[in-house]
């Protein structure tokens, strides 16, 4: 142990920590934008400033040494941070629509707290217009302070699709020129970029619209991921569960119907097994992808078009639920689906871009019969628009008591995992398992496929009717980099694996780009903990127990109508996409 | 001559980098050698990106065979086969014909020296700016500790010094060094690359060259860009720094336009990294323009640049950044306010 001084009061820290890290570990305030614990450090936002020996430094490579005393409060060093935050912050506000909406947004903080207007300075002019990232995000470099954030994040999952180009005043934001590359809307920029330069497409507009419209049948659908993380937009520890208090919340807001994307879950794992099984049994194409994660899907649509057949037909889990509500349920409570509008809360930016895609459009009937085409999701919200919503509306998550859910938010403990890398893949296996053998698994959890390590191996040995025993060789995947390692192995060994999961986002949706922000990964960790705990609690823990799938299920197969639209509900298919498609 | 012979005339010499930080060239290559590293480089910088300095373009001009001496030597010291010769391209192009028949010679006697042609820029000469933009990355500084030079080229630890350094160097190793070094002057009746000995004062410089003009002037010392401004009446106190250039102004020379002429080369040299220098020289420039538009250069304009100077001076990551004050705040003091008090 090292023994430093900030401002006097002496401190332990550790070998290779920086002054910065100390601070923050202790609670300390010391300003910074362009710091952050996963990324490599780039020191150019300068407002970390302290004095060492009567010199001027930046406490995020300041490495701590015995003996070190540093100044974190003097005159001189607030002068110089609010400086250059008025330097970054010029008109700050009076560009950024996200402030207008209260959404969270580190560098107000600063600015409130620094007693800095933005009016200082003029912001320097750029020939710039905001930049799409499909329909999921975007980013506009008049508001970037170049912190290089989401250049590194996108970098470090393994995409480099933006960049900061050129020099000086004009060195700023840009999707990269190799049209080798593209985006594929996970939106790990969103939720590092500490001035919401580059942000998730706004839907709260639309969403409010919605909820003044009382001609409309409001369903909201929460992910699994949600429950686990909006909490800390309110104050609360991390990892705290808040299914019962979103429950209520929603409902404050107007939804008429509260649901759950956990059900939507359910459905996934049923199909998926499924259709694994029936890979394995009649030698189909392995090994299988999962294909929830809709950026993991444009990820292969657009750079590995020729594994396609790899991917599960399976649709995502917002899809197969919102498919069931304007099929299954609409018929059965005699609504008009024309007139269901549903809401999804996730913690993701690529599900704005799924639930936009044509591709799920349902070709049904109206109440009069007629044909009409409506979509399964017809909006979603991130963690983090769904908690400037509530804000806005003064609801404070921290007071409600929890609530159940309608019908359809019924769920097993195996959707609450999908939130988690792993999880997809271990709530399929224990549904594969029991289509195989006959029988429920003596032990549900599979260790060996949890936790945060972004490349998970595991054999799965499973005991057939017929005294064989069928070995399934897996493998957990989240972010690109670590997906083209195991693509790489494919290569080389095509039968390597039976069964991939791939997530697009560190730690899988629990950390996706929707998340409030500061995301790091100890704090994504701590989220997936609330997610298996979630599972442990739950009676019914397998998708194949959940009686309502069964019931929608039953009635796709049996019914007459149901049968009819079987196949769209279901199932997708995918294409080999072109950059920006 | 034993390497330790060479160290020790460097060290008598009394050497300083030329580059314009002036640190103890023994004492670097001594660091140097000691550094433990399977391979060392022998890096040479001839960007030579600051306004109004011509000394390097000259040196190797009328005296390139003596700066690969003073690489190899440095070469020979480190025990070491490799270096690099980072250089200004449009230099390049007009030396292409002296140099090459170096380079093969060189190669002759077993001494790889790579050519590194650098696009043009003030930020290229900075030492982290360098050895980034040899690993083909954004010519943008590097974090200090650790030292650029330790982290190298690629994780091969180099051996860094001006064109003019390795040039002494061969002088030392010759016994010629006459403890002079090169100036440039500009704006005179006399301008060109002279060389005086080394710690002549500026008017001294200005002097004997030829150059010193009866009427009343000011001048910038030590770069066109980060050098000090002097009046007239201060020049014989005045030593030659830096870069040793003096570039002279007649005394009514418009404020604004000196001013100007410093914030477009900041906004425009600015590699755009960090806060205080990407967004402190546009807000000067933009501060200079509107002076401009309205032909008024007044005390309140002076405090605004200043205190963005000043920030940037305390802040900035590196020397670019940190610069600006120099001349900003000498000519305040040494100019500005000089011709304010006879003025009153």
């Amino acid at each position: 142990m090292i023994k430093i001084k900030i401002d006097g009061q002496e401190y332990q820290a550790k070998e290779g920590e920086s002054v910065l890290q100390v601070a923050m570990r202790e609670g300390l305030d010391i300003p910074h934008l362009c710091y952050h614990e996963d990324l490599p450090i780039e020191a150019n936002c300068r407002l970390c400033l302290v004095k060492v020996n009567d010199r001027v430094e930046t406490s995020c490579n300041l490495k701590v040494r015995e003996g070190l005393e540093v100044f974190s409060q003097d005159q001189e060093i607030t002068e110089l941070r609010q400086e250059n935050l008025e330097l970054l912050l010029g008109d700050h506000e009076k560009n950024c629509p996200k402030c207008q909406e209260n959404l969270p947004c580190p560098a107000k903080k600063l600015m409130e707290k620094y007693g800095v207007s933005g009016n200082k300075y003029p912001r320097r002019q750029l020939e710039t217009k905001v930049e799409d990232l499909g329909t999921a995000a975007e980013f506009d470099p008049e508001m970037c302070v170049n912190c290089n954030r989401c250049v590194n994040t996108c970098s470090k999952i393994g995409i480099n699709y933006l960049e900061i180009e050129g020099k000086a005043a004009q060195s700023q934001l840009t999707a990269t020129a190799d049209q080798k590359i593209d985006c594929i809307y996970c939106g790990q920029c969103t939720v590092h970029c500490p001035v919401s330069a580059v942000r998730e497409k706004n839907h709260l507009k639309r969403v409010e619209e919605v909820l003044a419209d009382q001609d409309k049948i409001l369903i909201a659908q929460m992910a699994p991921s949600v429950r686990a993380s909006i909490g800390e937009e309110f104050g609360l520890p991390v990892g705290s569960d808040v299914t019962g208090q979103m429950y209520t919340a929603l409902r404050q807001l107007g939804f008429d119907y509260i649901f759950d994307v956990n059900f939507g879950a359910d459905i996934t794992t049923m199909i998926e097994a499924q259709e694994l099984v029936e890979r394995i049994k009649d030698d189909g194409v392995l090994p299988m992808f999962t294909s929830c994660c809709p950026a993991w899907v444009k990820f292969v649509e657009f750079y590995y078009p020729d594994l396609i057949p790899h991917l599960t037909t399976s649709r995502s889990p917002q899809i197969h639920s919102g498919g069931a509500y304007k099929t299954w349920w609409a018929s059965q409570q005699g609504i008009n689906p024309e007139k269901i509008v549903v809401v999804s809360i996730m913690p993701c930016t690529s599900k704005k871009y799924e639930a936009d895609l044509n591709k799920f459009d349902l070709s049904i009937s109206n109440s009069s019969g007629e044909s009409i085409t409506v979509k399964p999701v017809d909006m979603v919200l991130t963690t983090r628009e769904t908690a400037a919503l509530l804000k806005k509306q003064q609801i404070d998550l921290k007071q409600l008591e929890p609530s159940q859910a309608d019908s359809l938010g019924e769920h097993s403990g195996a959707a609450a995992i999908y939130g988690a890398s792993g999880g997809v893949m271990e709530s399929a296996l224990r549904t594969a398992a029991k289509m195989l053998t006959g029988q429920d698994l003596a032990r549900l959890e599979f260790d060996s496929v949890r936790g945060m390590n972004g490349l998970k191996k595991a054999l799965v040995r499973l005991d057939l009717p017929d005294g064989q025993e069928i070995k399934l060789k897996v493998a957990v995947v989240s972010t690109p980099k670590n997906a083209r390692i195991v693509i790489n192995e494919l290569k080389k060994d095509p039968r390597a694996y039976d069964y991939i999961e791939f997530m697009a986002c560190p730690g899988g949706c629990i950390g996706g780009g929707g998340q409030p922000l500061t995301s790091t990964e100890a704090i994504v960790a701590e989220r997936i903990k609330a997610l298996y705990q979630i599972d442990q609690n739950k009676k019914m823990r397998t998708a194949h127990a959940n009686p309502l799938v069964k019931e929608f299920l039953d009635y796709l197969e049996h019914d007459e109508l149901g049968q009819k639209i079987e196949k769209q509900v279901l199932h997708t298919s995918y294409e080999a996409k072109k950059r920006g498609q | 001559m034993s390497k330790f012979n060479l160290l020790h005339q460097i060290a008598e010499a009394k050497l300083i980098g030329r580059g314009g930080a002036g640190f103890p060239v023994a004492d670097k290559w001594q660091r140097m050698k000691e550094h433990q590293s399977e391979k060392k480089y022998v890096v040479c910088n001839g960007s030579e990106g600051e306004p109004d300095v011509k000394k390097d373009w000259h040196i190797l001009f009328n005296f390139s065979e003596k700066v690969f001496q003073g690489m190899i030597l440095a070469m020979d010291f480190l025990e070491t086969k490799e270096g690099y010769l980072y250089l200004n391209r449009d230099y390049y192009k007009k030396l292409k014909e002296k140099l090459d028949p170096l380079f093969k010679k060189c190669l002759d006697y077993g001494y790889l020296i790579n050519l590194f042609l650098e696009k043009p820029s003030y930020i290229g000469g900075e030492t982290g700016s360098l050895l980034n933009s040899i690993e083909g990355k954004k010519t943008q500084p590097r974090l200090k500790p650790p030292s650029p030079s330790i982290t190298g080229i690629n994780g091969v630890p180099v051996l860094l010094q001006n064109v003019e350094t390795f040039y002494e160097i061969a002088l030392v190793a010759e016994g010629k060094y006459e403890k002079k070094r090169f100036v440039t002057i500009n704006n005179t009746q006399n301008e060109g690359v002279f060389a005086l000995d080394r710690d002549a004062s500026v008017a001294e410089a200005l002097k004997s060259t030829d150059n010193y003009p009866d009427s009343a002037f000011f001048v910038q010392v030590g770069g066109g860009a980060s050098g000090n401004v002097f009046h007239k009446k201060q020049l014989n106190e005045q030593l030659l720094a830096g870069c040793a250039s003096i570039t002279l102004y007649p005394l009514e020379t418009d404020v604004l336009q000196v001013l100007r002429q410093w914030a477009d080369f900041y906004a425009r040299e600015s590699c755009g990294k960090c806060t205080p220098c990407r967004e402190g020289t546009w807000q000067v420039k933009r501060l200079v323009d509107q002076a401009l538009l309205n032909n008024r250069a007044d005390e309140e304009l002076w405090q605004k640049i200043l205190t963005i100077a000043n920030n940037m001076e305390k802040t900035s990551i590196c020397g670019l950044g940190q610069a600006l004050i120099v001349p900003l705040t000498s000519y305040y003091q040494n100019v500005w306010q000089e011709i304010k008090n006879d003025q009153n």
